[in-house]
């Protein structure tokens, strides 16, 4: 403390920090301006939280620069992959506040902290994504941890919720522990904080430390819990079942990619070194990810459990890119996760627009001839599950292709054998959906609600997946690009 | 000269595609119109390229059109037009125009006039790109459009179940051979590097020693081998015994057609393409023993069958095949121009017999069964005279043009050292007697004795129409004086130059050429030869035993049961092929589709993964059992087995 204190202080840069420190205040403001907002003007938190994501959209992008740029005693870093992460970000929680609305205020849930809970988790997503030292990396995974549980916990007369919110703590809880714990080894070898540092002192001598096996394990431990990867993916389905759909939808998708950041800061950046350690247990993980989540979600009759074990199957897919341990790799798996969380996002998006006033639309049963009642959301609908299933030219079809490219190229080709065999599997699953849209009968006449915006936009999402599936270059080379300095 | 060999193959060409495409807007008079323009444009074009080559003009060999180009190999279409193809297209182009004039009255009253023309100007550009290519894939495609077309007229009337049958019959046997043809181009291409004739030609008799394993242990030739498979192909087109079964099949066909394709021209394809590769087969003596045998056996055993038939056009059907089995026999004995020749004269009188049987059935409302007919002669004078004449020619009368181009081969095989000649020698000269027996009995209860058809038929009985008629004095012309006229130039002048090599010691044309001195002293040599002997031993038996003593066929019957029931079932070829290629194939493919299909891909593998997955999927739900201590034990065991796994590596 002596050292710290003796140091002049500097005030450090702010700048490349600033969309975050936009988030935290406008966050903050939200807070204070709810509490006086009478129930019939709740309209303008939501819109004023939809503000605050286009707000940091536009500072995101009007401060980016080809250069990393670290700040905050190298703690800080807001490089491409960053920014395209921070961009994303924004726009798939947008969405999913879009998406909620109706479905929130149905249920008497339209309320602030929805909205502040959202936008914290964001920045804790947003320093994740930027961090450069452990802390840094474990205060955003912190912050967004307890964003979520609280999420969870929001409908607090659902016992099922409740139920939910208190495994997800306690389970995050352990996790977050053993991550801190594999953290904690990886200082005490290396004697710094700093990812760089970390990085390069790793890919020296002292990588021969015996301690960093069990450091490594610990790490992917926790890392293998944030993402859901086999075996540490008991909570999703229980999670993913047991919140209001409105945050299941923000736990799926805007969290995946903070998770893939974590996985990129921390392996590729921090332990690029340990490679051959992580390599072969990420391989165990992703091979058990594929298998147990296709397989199980097959047995699935509720579509938000059936969701839940394709983001366990999809997380193993993730998984592969980073294997690889090349930046080829690791573009392939930010374009997987970008395109993951477009994906999932519509089919939650559509969980959401079917629902109403008691009633969820999260039974397989419930897309019955669905084709017969709305033919375009029905199309809609079709094109995401073909989307997923990984059939072309939809995007997610891209998506398998850049990642078992990348497989194929580091020369692990009964992976990618593997990952195309449990592909098919997850096949059946995903068509099963459309087979009931359009070739079952209906089973209740109650009208489908209006949608509006929502509906708007739930085609936009479904159509987006068919284009950028016709035309997936442009995304490809944004994901290339975040990795073509790094190597 | 050039725009003329386009210009041949392309007269038709548009003929077919006018009517075939247009057809639906033209009138009937039109369409025949733009085909026999067509064909008849050709005709003089062929004709002109016939005088030039035969003037001594270049032989022309050029690619017309590159179609790709790739590992060295060039794919192309071009022309070859040395004397054997200018004699070809005449021969063809002139068969075609008869037979396109004599379609508009057989086919006068036939709701598939335009469809028929436009087929028929198709087969007629077919054939012209099959004799006239210098390669072997455009070789290989008109050898496949030939057989198409023949497909489609085959099953012309396809609301006739038989006529299904037989086009089915056709193009399956057909196949058998194409795989054999097929293979053999393969081979060419693999050991050649090149499909362009010349280059195979002249690279031949560097791979005379050349040989390969084709089963473990026994060594082949690779020029016998290639010769072989080529032959395979031949007899198929060319229905030579096992795989002539489809040709008397083949006359549930329109008359015309038969007369064109099944007699004149596609058939006699395989008998051009041996001839066209002699420069392979002297390599291969016994390749050339291979088409000799065929050949014979073929010659004497269709001849046979011919005898015990009822139907008019199936009489003839067989006479085809014996008489495609004597060309064999010339190939086979290296005469190969006396093989040309006969395909030639043949090609005119039996597209006669075809066209005057023909008209015998339109003039009794298509009847064809000869038991119904007899004495004709009074009612149909044009067709009785060109029919007696078109018989005389086949069964070798000296003078005709059938018996030139017959003897000359019965001589050479005579003459021949290839082993099989003895037998060959034996088979068709006895095959000579067979053939004037069938032909003349037909003739007879076609022509002669008591009037056996319905008097209802009778009452209406009367000479065809013109179109029918000319056609048939047409081709009598040639069936009578081309053999007079040509039998010296072709066979032993060298005619055919460089078209067709023959090795010295297979020569057996230059040494009959020493014993022949003009057509005049080989008619009468042929007086006191066997074959004219036999030749009238078997006219005379067929009038004893069909007019003179009509009862007589029943007693033989009777007396030589055997003989006559194999000879009615064919020697039991169809009746093997339905039953163990026909039923078996249907057979294997049910217990294909049993065992393979249903039990093992369905039942095992597609519906028992599934249901193995689905059967996992419900085990491994229960694994989340929802408690939460279950699932902390789980990741406290995960984190335990990644730990020792890590530790152990």
């Amino acid at each position: 403390m002596e050292a710290v204190a003796s140091m002049a202080f500097q005030v450090p840069d702010m700048t490349p920090a600033l969309p975050e420190i936009f988030v935290l205040t406008m966050a903050c403001i939200i807070l204070v301006v709810d509490v006086f907002l009478p129930e019939r003007r709740r309209a303008l938190t939501y819109l004023l939280s939809l503000a605050t994501l286009a707000g940091a959209g536009i500072l995101t992008l009007a401060l980016h620069e080809a250069e990393p740029r670290v700040t905050f005693g190298g703690s800080f870093v807001a490089d491409t992959m960053a920014d395209v992460l921070k961009v994303f970000i924004y726009l798939v929680v947008a969405t999913v506040f879009v998406y909620s609305r109706r479905y929130l205020a149905e249920r008497g849930l339209f309320r602030g902290e929805f909205f502040t809970l959202g936008l914290f988790a964001v920045l804790g997503m947003m320093v994740m994504v930027s961090a450069r030292s452990l802390l840094t990396l474990y205060l955003g995974l912190e912050l967004l941890s307890l964003s979520l549980y609280a999420m969870v916990a929001l409908q607090r007369d659902s016992a099922r919720a409740a139920e939910a919110a208190m495994k997800y703590f306690v389970l995050g809880a352990l996790a977050s522990g053993i991550l801190l714990y594999g953290m904690s080894v990886l200082y005490g070898v290396a004697g710094t904080l700093d990812l760089a540092e970390l990085g390069a002192q790793l890919s020296g001598p002292a990588a021969r430390d015996p301690a960093l096996v069990y450091a490594t394990v610990f790490v992917l431990v926790g890392l293998g819990f944030k993402l859901g990867a086999v075996p540490f993916h008991m909570w999703v389905p229980d999670i993913y079942h047991g919140s209001a759909t409105a945050v299941t939808v923000f736990i799926g998708t805007a969290p995946k990619m903070a998770g893939f950041a974590l996985l990129i800061r921390l392996l590729a950046e921090g332990m690029q070194g340990l490679h051959v350690h992580w390599g072969q247990l990420l391989i165990v993980l992703a091979v058990l990810s594929m298998a147990v989540g296709n397989v199980v979600a097959i047995a699935q009759r509720n579509l938000k459990r059936m969701l839940a074990y394709s983001a366990i199957a999809h997380a193993g897919y993730l998984l592969l890119g980073i294997v690889t341990g090349s930046a080829e790799g690791y573009a392939a798996s930010m374009f997987y996760v970008i395109v993951y969380a477009i994906m999932s996002l519509g089919a939650f998006g559509m969980i959401l627009l079917l629902s109403r006033q008691g009633f969820e639309a999260d039974h397989l049963e419930d897309f019955k001839g669905l084709n017969e009642r709305s033919p375009w959301l029905a199309f809609i609908m079709a094109v995401l599950m073909f989307s997923m299933a990984g059939i072309p030219p939809f995007l997610g079809f891209w998506a398998k292709f850049t990642v078992l490219q990348a497989v194929v190229r580091a020369e692990l080709v009964w992976l990618a054998v593997v990952g195309v065999v449990f592909a098919i599997v997850g096949a059946y699953y995903y068509l099963r959906v459309v087979k009931l849209m359009y070739f079952d009968r209906p089973q209740g006449s109650a009208p489908l609600p209006a949608g509006g915006e929502a509906r708007f936009l739930v085609s936009v999402n479904g159509l987006a997946v068919l284009l950028l599936g016709i035309y997936p270059t442009g995304l490809m080379a944004l994901c290339a690009g975040s990795f073509a300095a790094g190597g | 000269m050039k725009s003329v060999y386009v210009g041949i193959v392309l007269a038709p060409l548009l003929g077919t595609i006018v009517t075939g495409l247009l057809g639906r807007w033209l009138s009937r008079e039109a369409v025949h119109r733009i085909c026999i323009g067509g064909v008849a444009l050709s005709l003089i074009l062929s004709l002109v390229a016939f005088f030039h080559v035969v003037g001594g003009g270049e032989t022309f060999n050029e690619p017309i059109y590159r179609w790709m180009f790739s590992d060295g190999i060039s794919f192309e279409i071009g022309f070859l037009v040395d004397r054997l193809t200018a004699l070809m297209i005449v021969v063809v182009n002139f068969v075609s125009l008869m037979v396109h004039i004599y379609t508009i009255g057989y086919m006068h009253d036939d709701p598939g006039y335009k469809r028929f023309f436009s087929y028929i100007s198709l087969f007629t550009f077919s054939m012209l790109m099959l004799v006239m290519s210098n390669n072997f894939l455009q070789l290989f495609f008109g050898w496949e459009a030939v057989g198409l077309v023949s497909y489609l007229l085959i099953g012309f009337w396809y609301q006739r179940e038989s006529a299904i049958y037989a086009n089915m019959k056709a193009f399956l046997v057909n196949r058998v051979g194409d795989f054999g043809f097929l293979l053999g181009i393969a081979a060419i291409l693999m050991y050649f590097n090149s499909l362009d004739y010349a280059d195979v030609f002249r690279a031949a008799p560097l791979l005379q020693d050349v040989t390969v394993e084709v089963i473990p242990g026994l060594e082949w030739s690779v020029i016998t081998l290639i010769c072989i498979l080529l032959f395979i192909g031949a007899m198929g087109k060319s229905a030579q015994v096992p795989l002539h079964v489809w040709l008397p099949d083949s006359m549930e066909g329109p008359t015309p057609i038969s007369a064109l394709i099944h007699a004149a021209t596609m058939v006699t394809a395989g008998v051009f393409m041996v001839a066209r590769m002699s420069p392979l087969y002297e390599l291969s003596e016994t390749a050339l023993s291979v088409v000799l045998v065929i050949g014979a056996l073929t010659a004497f055993f269709m001849g046979l069958v011919g005898i015990v038939q009822h139907d008019i056009k199936r009489v003839v059907a067989y006479s085809t095949l014996s008489q495609l089995g004597y060309m064999m026999v010339g190939l086979g004995a290296s005469a190969y121009a006396a093989g040309i020749f006969h395909l030639m004269t043949h090609a005119f009188f039996k597209a006669l017999m075809f066209l005057a049987a023909g008209s015998v059935i339109i003039a009794l409302h298509h009847e064809q069964d000869m038991r119904k007919m007899g004495g004709l002669k009074r009612y149909m004078p044009v067709t009785y005279w060109t029919m007696l004449i078109g018989c005389l020619a086949l069964i070798g009368f000296p003078g005709l043009s059938g018996f030139f181009s017959k003897d000359a081969i019965i001589e050479a095989v005579g003459e021949s050292e290839i082993p099989g000649a003895g037998l060959a020698y034996l088979l068709v000269l006895l095959g000579v007697f067979v053939t004037a027996l069938y032909t003349f009995r037909m003739f007879f209860l076609t022509f002669h004795g008591e009037e056996r058809m319905d008097p209802h038929a009778r009452e209406h009985l009367h000479e065809s129409p013109a179109v029918v008629t000319v056609p048939l004095v047409l081709l009598a012309v040639p069936a009578v004086l081309v053999g007079w006229l040509t039998v010296e130039p072709l066979l032993f002048g060298g005619w055919f130059g460089e078209a067709i090599r023959v090795a010295a010691e297979h020569d057996v044309l230059a040494r009959m050429g020493e014993g022949f001195h003009g057509a005049l002293s080989m008619v009468l040599h042929g007086l006191l030869a066997p074959p004219f002997w036999l030749a009238m031993a078997g006219v005379a038996t067929a009038w004893y035993a069909y007019l003179k003593r009509p009862e007589l066929p029943e007693l033989a019957k009777e007396r030589a049961g055997v003989l006559y029931r194999v000879l009615v079932n064919k020697y039991g070829f169809d009746d093997f092929n339905q039953a163990v290629f026909g039923d078996g194939s249907v057979r294997l493919g049910r217990g294909l589709w049993q065992v393979g299909d249903v039990t093992v891909i369905d039942g095992v593998m597609v519906n028992g993964t599934a249901r193995g997955v689905g059967r996992l999927a419900v085990v491994m739900r229960l694994l989340q059992s929802g408690y939460l201590y279950h699932y902390a034990f789980a990741m406290i065991i995960g984190l335990l087995v990644l730990l020792s796994w890590a530790v152990a590596a």
